[in-house]
């Protein structure tokens, strides 16, 4: 079986906002803050965590990294033997040193990229190698709403070990979310949506070893597709498509061009248009019957307010209630952990009236009536 | 020699025999049993015996079987029996919601050794059979005492199925009254997935309610799911967790509201024996998995028995032939209602079953019963107390409040402590002798999830071994997390690289498939 090729990038800056009160780690200023508060990296920490598992499989990896806190420290300290590429200037690392050594890793043949940091970094390794190589995050920022991190660095490691035994082979689309840091700052959490890295499906809620009647994400997301086309049979009603990996789905079955942070709308199966703005879906749908398809985008299952927010507050009165149809696997409710499902839509009202139990399509005739909070 | 008094560990070390497969243990011309030449007049009247069997159905070869000598075979079998770890050999908490539950061998010699048991047949005159037919009868009653419904069929071959013909019996129920706009059932996420999958496959869309911190879904949940296309409930109580819903009777009120049947799912009900009934809950159909809650046994998903009860009103669409009595004599009514779903299964179903289980009835009677759900309780709350002083493990949702008769725990502290998870602990179990315990169903709600039932057979002492080895495996995973990562040590077979059962190339479930693969692999 030929080797595998791991990728180890760290973001030796991420995370030290947050020991010291900050709240994140984006920006040269509140770097400067925060290690005069006394902020140490703590990122190659974790990823020496997560490569320690890994260290023991060693023969089944070609290792690629970057200089001295980027990955070299930390594969030192987990003795995982490693070709260093690259190179930094300096003891200052910025965004585009981690962008420039997931571009490179990629080029030289990298089959998996670990990577610790939080949203700011999972942005950085997005625009670097977008779903073309993927990647897993060890969780070291202060901010992880993207859906790309495994839950602790040991488990990051643990994941990485079955990938290069090869028991570990889906990969799925999980969400690149950030949040304006300004707004942050002064209180105000805006998460938005920057797009999707191919992440190894961790099965957290299915045994290890493959049982039999599980079903893989892949099948759910198809049954999903398939209630939802059910009910585009109805030829007058118009379908406006949020953003989502659940929701992509269902343009792709269609053969449409979808886009992908933003909103489609669909008649009688055939596209009236791609990525529209709260206004031209208002317009769109003014004197017809309509429906609007959206999914739980991020850790935290928002599904109105975070990456669709042309569904404005005016369009989902305008349809009601009732017409909005609300996707996701009963896997991804499951992993809120009891948590209800978020509406943010900017007007408070609209989210009372949109709060309570309500039904969620998780399947095709498959139903959980879920909590929306 | 014995368990070590301090640790109430056991040194187990299972047999390993290497076995081969029996086809593999073919040895030309061997036989097992001589059968004797036909005698000359029988030879005279059928000649060979095969040429009447008509051409096209004669076999072209011979049936590809091994030849193997009578003792081989049977050391054969002793050997793999030996591999396993069966439920007459070890503490058999591990299954949870399986209740595993001491058979009395008497049972099994009185329906499968007695004669008057082992040697009639189904289609013998029913005036010839009155005695089985009287047992039928009579379990019945008995059943109907204890779940307070009017009528019940034994015919199901097991829970799903029950539940299925429960499913088969709304539908016929909602049919026969015109009323066909209604296609959902409801279930909750932590009742057994067969309460969905067979309303599924009756062809209902499935609306399944998740738990709230209190482990059981909210009654506004429940509110949200109804409305007149709601067809049925079909729902557990205890749940998985073992956690008694207080509100069932809302959640059956707001389906009645609905004109909605309400099915019992009695699978879990072992705890409840002589407590509470389905009747009283307000449910129209229930059922009753006999191989746990009756002792019979389970028999590897062969010839169980989902007893299925209905109120008087569902009468007509029970399973068909029914057991009557007319005072006198015991009669089997193969008619019916014009209703009936007909037959789910030949004949009368499992007999041997439904005398096993009355068996175990006649020998506790009322008071026996209910002392069955008593003790199964009390075994399980002090379980539940001895476990939550394990390092690593959880006790989820409700945390203090008590259980009936199982608990789903979790090791999601010990998973996060040490990295050792739920199913490396259930390798490691059994090399201490005790077979591999129930995780959960899929999805996991409960992280690293095991389900343990200590039901009424079990002694305070099994109970306390069980514990004893649960505390050792948690010491030995934080100590030295290696060990129980690459469990069994002790075991017939060592750790099972995964994935191996989802690999279409490398899985055989037969020989003829495994003949094939393994040539088709060599030769790659």
């Amino acid at each position: 079986m030929p080797r595998r090729t791991l990728g180890v990038i760290v973001n030796p800056v991420a995370g030290m906002g947050g020991r010291v009160g900050l709240k994140g780690s984006d920006g040269v200023e509140i770097l400067r803050r925060a290690r005069e508060l006394g902020a140490r990296p703590e990122a190659p920490g974790r990823m020496a965590q997560a490569l320690k598992a890994v260290s023991e499989f060693q023969d089944k990896a070609r290792v690629l990294t970057y200089p001295d806190q980027m990955g070299e420290h930390s594969c030192v300290l987990a003795r995982l033997p490693a070709s260093v590429i690259g190179r930094t200037d300096g003891e200052q690392t910025t965004p585009e040193d981690t962008r420039r050594a997931a571009r490179e890793m990629a080029a030289a043949g990298a089959d998996l990229i670990l990577f610790a940091g939080g949203d700011g970094t999972a942005r950085d390794l997005y625009h670097a190698v977008g779903e073309e190589v993927p990647v897993l995050g060890v969780p070291a920022g202060v901010k992880i709403h993207s859906a790309v991190y495994a839950v602790t660095p040991r488990s990051a490691g643990e994941l990485v070990v079955l990938w290069l035994q090869r028991r570990l082979l889906r990969m799925r689309s999980s969400e690149v979310m950030d949040i304006d840091e300004e707004a942050f700052r002064a209180g105000v959490v805006r998460a938005k949506l920057y797009g999707y890295l191919r992440v190894p499906e961790e099965n957290r809620f299915v045994q290890n070893v493959k049982a039999g009647g599980v079903v893989h994400e892949a099948e759910a997301l198809q049954g999903i597709c398939a209630e939802v086309l059910r009910a585009m049979e109805d030829p007058d009603c118009i379908f406006a498509v949020g953003p989502g990996t659940t929701t992509r789905g269902i343009l792709q079955e269609l053969g449409l061009q979808n886009t992908l942070l933003g909103v489609d709308v669909v008649r009688d199966k055939k596209l009236l248009a791609n990525d529209v703005t709260a206004r031209q879906l208002l317009n769109l749908v003014d004197g017809h019957r309509a429906k609007v398809v959206v999914t739980a985008i991020g850790g935290q299952g928002h599904i109105l307010g975070r990456g669709n927010q042309q569904i404005s507050p005016e369009i989902i009165r305008k349809v009601g209630r009732k017409n909005i149809l609300i996707i996701a696997t009963k896997e991804k409710l499951v992993s809120l952990g009891g948590r209800p499902l978020l509406v943010d839509t900017g007007d408070a009202d609209l989210d009372q009236e949109l709060s309570g139990y309500t039904r969620i399509i998780t399947g095709y005739g498959d139903y959980v009536i879920y909590k929306v909070g | 020699m014995g368990r070590d008094p301090e640790t109430l560990l056991r040194k187990y070390h299972q047999a390993r025999w290497d076995e081969e497969i029996i086809c593999e243990m073919d040895v030309p011309g061997e036989r097992g049993i001589l059968v004797p030449e036909a005698e000359p007049g029988i030879r005279e009247a059928v000649g060979d015996g095969t040429s009447r069997i008509p051409e096209n159905l004669r076999r072209k070869r011979a049936p590809a079987l091994p030849e193997i000598n009578q003792m081989r075979v049977n050391r054969h079998y002793m050997r793999l029996s030996q591999e396993t770890l069966g439920t007459d050999v070890n503490i058999d908490i591990s299954q949870g919601t399986c209740t595993m539950k001491y058979s009395p061998k008497i049972q099994e010699h009185v329906a499968a050794r007695n004669p008057g048991m082992a040697e009639i047949h189904p289609l013998q005159d029913e005036s010839t059979i009155q005695g089985i037919l009287h047992v039928y009868y009579q379990f019945e009653q008995f059943l109907k005492e204890i779940s307070g419904l009017d009528r019940f069929s034994f015919q199901p071959g097991g829970g799903a199925q029950g539940v299925f013909t429960n499913a088969s019996m709304v539908r016929a129920y909602h049919a026969s009254r015109g009323d066909h706009r209604r296609d959902e059932v409801i279930t909750t996420m932590f009742s057994h997935p067969c309460d969905a999958a067979t309303g599924a496959t009756a062809g209902y869309k499935v609306v399944t309610l998740m738990p709230d911190e209190t482990g059981y879904p909210h009654v506004d949940a429940m509110k949200a799911a109804v409305s007149e296309r709601t067809a049925g409930i079909f729902i557990t109580n205890p749940e998985d967790t073992g956690l008694y819903n207080p509100q069932i009777r809302e959640f059956v009120d707001i389906a009645h509201g609905v004109g909605a049947l309400c099915a019992y799912d009695q699978a879990n009900a072992n705890g409840l024996l002589g407590v509470t009934r389905a009747k009283e809950a307000g449910f129209d159909l229930c059922h009753f998995n006999v191989h746990k809650t009756f002792s019979m046994p389970h028999a590897c998903m062969g010839p169980a028995i989902g007893a299925v009860g209905v109120v008087d009103e569902l009468k007509p669409y029970l399973p068909l032939p029914r057991v009557e009595f007319d005072g006198e004599r015991y009669s089997l009514d193969y008619q019916g209602d014009p209703e009936s779903i007909g037959r789910v299964r030949s004949f009368l179903g499992n007999a041997q079953g439904v005398l096993k289980a009355y068996a175990w009835v006649m020998q506790l009677g009322a008071d026996g019963l209910r002392e069955v759900a008593e003790c199964s309780v009390l075994n399980n709350n002090y379980m539940l107390k001895k476990l939550s002083e394990v390092p690593g493990v959880v006790i989820w949702y409700s945390e203090g409040k008590r259980r009936l008769e199982q608990v789903r725990y979790s090791w999601d502290k010990l998973h996060r402590d040490t990295g050792v998870g739920t199913d490396d602990i259930n390798r490691r179990i059994a090399d201490y002798g005790i077979q591999h315990y129930w995780p959960s169903h899929h999805p996991w709600i409960v992280p690293e999830p095991f389900t343990l039932e200590p039901c009424e057979s079990y002694s305070k002492d099994d109970i306390d071994e069980y514990v004893a080895v649960l505390r050792q495996i948690s010491k030995e995973a934080y100590e030295n997390p290696e060990l129980v990562k690459s469990a069994p040590h002790n075991s017939a077979i060592h750790k099972v690289p995964a994935p191996s059962i989802d690999e279409p190339e490398r899985i055989a479930v037969t020989w003829r498939q495994y003949v094939k693969k393994q040539a088709a692999n060599s030769s790659e």
